[in-house]
């Protein structure tokens, strides 16, 4: 069981870290968006769920995977509404300067 | 396994790092924004992993719940003011 735990919570970390690369490295807002959302979903979804599998079966799992739902919820959602208000303000993309995006 | 939660920690630390250059770094303020909910998201995370550090987990679970509430609601709050102010660079004022 541990040893499930520690592979769930590694390969989390690792899309965690990838998530900080491509923020780091990506040209324009939007890409940096892209892999903001899906990494992080991914990564904080498959090391929330090896720390509950460490900690058995319980009440404190029991919120742990209470936390991971909500993050599953609420960062798409938070994604959307920051790249839909980018979208309304014309932040341009890496390679087309003076695009106008809508309105 | 206290070895291995310090140095998941750690690494989640390197991270944040990664994330807060691109908030001092980025080119319009909602660049900033995006990293800002990046690090918001690692540190529930790194919350967590100190409470299976210090043994503690039953009451940092209740403080990363809040955490995650807290970053949600400031992003939306965030994504709204600039909905109607725009998203521009705050120096240059383009």
């Amino acid at each position: 069981m541990t040893v499930l735990a520690v592979v769930f919570v590694c390969s989390g970390v690792f899309f965690l870290l990838l998530g900080a690369v491509g923020i780091l490295r990506f040209p324009d807002f939007y890409t940096r968006m892209h892999a903001a959302g899906k990494c992080d979903t991914l990564g904080v979804l498959l090391t929330f769920l090896g720390l509950a599998i460490y900690e058995g079966f319980g009440l404190a799992s029991a919120k742990i995977l209470l936390i991971a739902l909500f993050l599953l919820l609420t960062s798409p959602t938070a994604t959307h509404a920051i790249a839909r208000a980018a979208l309304n303000n014309t932040v341009t993309r890496a390679g087309r300067p003076e695009e106008t995006v809508r309105r | 396994m206290q070895v291995f939660f310090l140095a998941t920690s750690l690494v989640i630390l390197l991270a944040v790092l990664l994330a807060l250059y691109r908030v001092i770094k980025g080119p319009a303020i909602i660049d900033r924004i995006v990293g800002l909910n990046v690090i918001g998201t690692k540190t529930i995370t790194i919350i967590l992993l100190t409470g299976f550090l210090f043994e503690r987990i039953e009451f940092f679970i209740d403080i990363a719940f809040v955490y995650a509430l807290i970053n949600f609601i400031g992003l939306l709050t965030f994504s709204k003011y600039f909905e109607r102010k725009g998203a521009n660079d705050w120096r240059t004022g383009k």
